[in-house]
């Protein structure tokens, strides 16, 4: 639950759009050591999910009870055959870890991404046409914020059920105002800004100038929210899941994980330590990669977030 | 002035009018209450008793009208589970909740300001890159994760904290510490940045050109300027060390409103998650008014505008 600010509305906007290739990309790199280094773990981390059953090395939800709470291959009674070790059911700690990485990066991205567009709609219409609309819009995200969000998304998960299309409207619900707020504030300074009274002065309907002139103009911080707001929505997903109102079981979650190995804690750490890790490197890996983006694409934003 | 303190006043009202609702609509996510509140082998007869009983079977503005009208006066109804007015048995577990809350509000405060400001005079020193890396790590760990580790360190290992419930202050550490690290985390960085903005004013080099000492002019001049936009972000943050408070206090079977929530979301004792949701928000929604009223009196540019 990481916090957030929105401060940003206030920064005035002249920018152009960053044009993305490959070239391009690598220069970014170079001058982004942190967005390297998050980049390369975010990458990991998706390789990961998407090759599950490849670097998998037992079905995920298979027990075993021959093999009950066996420690780490460095350990002493460990085998690489459970490299991380095995739970209390025999499962596989490290495949666990592989395929958890699938919910906790499809909730989020989906998340984010549903929130994303609510938010820019709503921040556009409120930002850009002002008057009526954009004091019930801003009324609502106010509203919106007021909640203590995870007890909103507790409760809602748990009258419609935990799955996994619950959970991501959920999880936008609780991201979109950030970009309402933020992309309102941008494109209230960008309606008054020369060139756009220039484009509506030639004859431009309001439609044309959102679509081409200011919805350019707020994607980059648009994407440096997305990345951020990502990460938060992964330390959500897995604390809902750790309460137990996560993506039911079978299916392994980081969070459910972490829950599970609490009764084994003094006997057998590694069933939550793993999954504790794995979140907050994820985390950690996207974060950085939203810093180093912001500080590229848009370094007035520094420290405004 | 009296004009923005009444606009401000107005839109709270709306806002905990908005809050109302949602807190009653909870109840109709589902469909329909009365199959959910009754046994599963309620008959027929049994379940148009129940409706007739509870006015579930008036015109849904009607019910919400009532439920207003109750709230009004701190009737939630009856806790389905404890038989008692929902109302009191959440007041009674308020205190245990701000005591924790106040606590890891203040330990971020106490932790992040020297730290913010230290990384703000070392910039791009060995203090200011731990400064950020413990911003970095607070940002990305979860905080339920933290919490077991904690206990697995402190309660288990050395048995120098107790690992649950309330008792005095060594109670505190633990749970207050795993919420305060996220505000932690964010309250750094800002801290940093706002404090190394206000260094580069024209009023902080003439108070260095009159030759102050740096530290007088950094505790005169610097640091307080630098600490009021705080004000505005540890008011909005509130909502989420609420929420965090919801999945600590489970970890540490502390008994405060979050874990009688989450139990009453779990039993589906719907009274008490409505009234529940209801105080929480609202709580949430005052104190950002008085952040915003004491921010006003702080800061007299914002009274013009």
């Amino acid at each position: 639950m990481t916090g957030r600010v929105e401060q940003w509305g206030s920064a005035s906007v002249s920018r152009t759009l960053p044009s993305f290739g490959l070239t391009r990309l690598a220069r970014l790199a170079r001058r982004s050591a942190l967005a390297t280094v998050g980049g390369v773990i975010v990458g990991l981390v998706i390789v990961a999910a998407l090759a599950a059953p490849l670097l998998a090395t037992t079905d995920p939800i298979d027990q075993d009870l021959t093999v009950v709470l066996k420690p780490p291959f460095w350990l002493e009674d460990g085998s690489l055959r459970h490299p991380l070790g095995t739970d209390h059911l025999g499962r596989d700690v490290y495949s666990r870890l592989i395929y958890g990485a699938r919910i906790s990066l499809t909730i989020s991205a989906l998340a984010a991404l549903i929130g994303a567009a609510v938010g820019v709609a709503a921040g556009l219409v409120a930002g850009y046409l002002g008057g009526r609309m954009d004091a019930v819009i801003m009324r609502i995200v106010d509203l919106n914020l007021a909640f203590p969000l995870i007890l909103l998304s507790l409760a809602v998960v748990a009258l419609l059920g935990a799955n996994l299309r619950n959970l991501v409207i959920v999880m936008a619900i609780t991201t979109w105002m950030i970009y309402a707020r933020v992309v309102r504030g941008l494109s209230l300074a960008l309606r008054e800004q020369e060139f756009v009274h220039a484009i509506r002065a030639l004859g431009a309907h309001d439609a044309r100038i959102i679509a081409r002139h200011v919805l350019p103009n707020v994607f980059a911080p648009v994407v440096v929210i997305w990345t951020l707001e990502v990460a938060r929505v992964i330390l959500m997903e897995s604390a809902l899941s750790f309460l137990g109102l996560g993506v039911p079981p079978p299916t392994p979650t980081w969070g459910r994980m972490l829950a599970e190995g609490r009764d084994y804690l003094t006997v057998a750490g590694w069933i939550s330590i793993f999954p504790g890790i794995a979140i907050m490197v994820t985390v950690l890996g996207i974060n950085f990669l939203g810093d180093g983006l912001r500080d590229l694409l848009d370094p007035r934003l520094r420290g405004q977030m | 002035m009296r004009a923005y303190i009444a606009a401000r006043l107005a839109t709270a009202i709306l806002v905990v009018l908005g809050v109302s609702a949602v807190s009653f609509f909870l109840t109709f996510l589902t469909g329909d209450p009365a199959e959910i509140m009754l046994p599963p082998g309620a008959t027929a007869a049994q379940i148009t008793k129940f409706r007739a009983e509870w006015g579930f079977d008036d015109p849904l503005p009607v019910q919400y009208w009532r439920f207003l009208h109750r709230a009004v006066q701190g009737d939630f109804g009856i806790s389905l589970r404890h038989g008692q007015s929902s109302l009191p048995l959440i007041a009674a577990r308020l205190p245990a909740t701000l005591q924790l809350t106040v606590t890891a509000m203040l330990l971020a405060i106490a932790l992040a300001v020297p730290l913010g400001v230290l990384a703000a005079t070392h910039r791009g020193g060995k203090i200011d890159l731990l400064a950020m890396g413990v911003a970095l790590f607070g940002q990305s760990v979860p905080n339920f994760w933290l919490a077991i580790m904690m206990i697995l360190l402190f309660a288990v290992s050395w048995g120098v904290l107790p690992t649950s419930g309330r008792g005095g202050w060594a109670h505190v550490v633990m749970p207050a510490t795993a919420i305060a690290i996220n505000l932690t985390a964010l309250l750094t960085r800002l801290v940093r940045t706002a404090v190394i903005e206000v260094l580069a004013e024209d009023y902080v080099r003439t108070a260095r050109g009159k030759g102050l000492r740096e530290l007088f002019v950094l505790g005169r001049h610097a640091v307080p300027n630098a600490l009021i936009p705080l004000v505005t972000v540890i008011g909005l943050q509130f909502g989420y060390i609420l929420g965090g408070a919801v999945v600590i206090e489970t970890i540490f079977t502390w008994p405060g409103v979050g874990l009688f929530t989450i139990q009453a979301i779990l039993n589906r004792d719907y009274p008490v998650v409505q009234a529940s949701v209801f105080i929480l928000a609202t709580a949430v929604v005052l104190i950002n008014l008085a952040v915003d009223l004491v921010y006003v009196w702080l800061d007299p540019r914002i009274r013009v505008a």
